[in-house]
């Protein structure tokens, strides 16, 4: 909280060339998609457009650097992928079985547990995906202590809390990041 | 009908119902947390299933809608998270059973002595 917000911080030249061409990869990328088409004319304007957007964003769009397309790192990312709509669907049939059954089975409480994650970008991307698993919803983040709201408290040590909610996300963020 | 139509209907009915089970919970649930909770979940879901049944419906557009489905994925939780983390610090306690545990409340109170003194 203390430190420098992130777009201010100097950045050395080779994490801002490894940034925006990352960057342009993937506007570009987002760019196919939304025209549809590989026409050479429209991939052309969108490859010149994502260029100048991604050297004007080169400090806001901090989330990742070309070290992200190593293999293994989309592998885990893949990963990390699947993990994740999984326990979205499962949180959704946890809801629907608490929404639905009369007696509304739930004891709320608000936790925290410590988080190893050094990236700001890793820690949001943490803190969304707690925010879709069963029964969490992060409320804030202060410099390494999460503050999750859950929908029913097992326990309020931060270890075992950290152990049902964060650790399998955890250990694939930190590999990616 | 196609299996790619029978495919996009499922899914669209899929996620109406999901959307249909968020705002029971809306209903539902006792404070605004809670509710918050079954609104973020059930309306990501629902509502990435009802863009990739479309998406399933009109190929032609399954690819915009895939953008879709991740921008929905990433502002969802967002936004919920900044609902709740405002309506903490306006003071809005959550709701819980005798004995329950808040860890958050002394953050706040801390805070809020700090301004006082």
């Amino acid at each position: 909280m203390n430190s420098q917000p992130t777009h201010l911080q100097p950045l050395s030249t080779q994490t801002k060339l490894s940034r925006f061409l990352m960057n342009w990869i993937l506007l570009t990328l987002v760019w196919i998609g939304f025209t549809g088409t590989l026409d050479v004319q429209e991939l052309l304007v969108g490859i010149i457009i994502s260029g100048i957007l991604s050297l004007m964003a080169i400090r806001i769009f901090t989330c990742c650097t070309l070290a992200l397309l190593a293999p293994k790192k989309l592998f885990y990312l893949g990963k990390f992928i699947v993990v994740f709509l999984i326990a979205l669907i499962k949180s959704n049939f946890d809801m629907a079985r608490r929404v639905l059954s009369p007696a509304l089975p739930i004891n709320p409480g608000v936790v925290q547990f410590k988080s190893q994650l050094k990236s700001n970008f890793a820690k949001m991307v943490l803190a969304n995906a707690i925010t879709l698993t069963p029964g969490t919803l992060s409320i804030d983040i202060i410099d390494d202590t999460f503050y999750i709201h859950w929908i029913d408290v097992v326990s309020d040590q931060p270890e075992v809390a950290f152990k049902e909610i964060a650790e399998d996300f955890e250990n694939l963020l930190l590999k990616i990041f | 009908m196609s299996i790619m139509e029978i495919i996009g209907s499922i899914l669209v009915i899929i996620g109406s119902i999901f959307l249909f089970l968020g705002a029971l919970g809306i209903y539902r649930m006792p404070d605004l947390y809670n509710r918050l909770q079954a609104g973020t979940k059930a309306t990501t879901l629902g509502a990435m299933s009802v863009i990739l049944g479309v998406g399933f419906l009109e190929p032609d557009w399954f690819l915009k809608l895939l953008i879709l489905v991740v921008f929905i994925g990433y502002s969802n939780p967002l936004s919920s998270h900044a609902m709740a983390r405002a309506m903490y610090k306006r003071r809005v306690f959550p709701w819980t059973k005798e004995g329950g545990v808040d860890a958050y409340r002394e953050v706040i109170e801390k805070e809020t002595e700090k301004k006082e003194s």
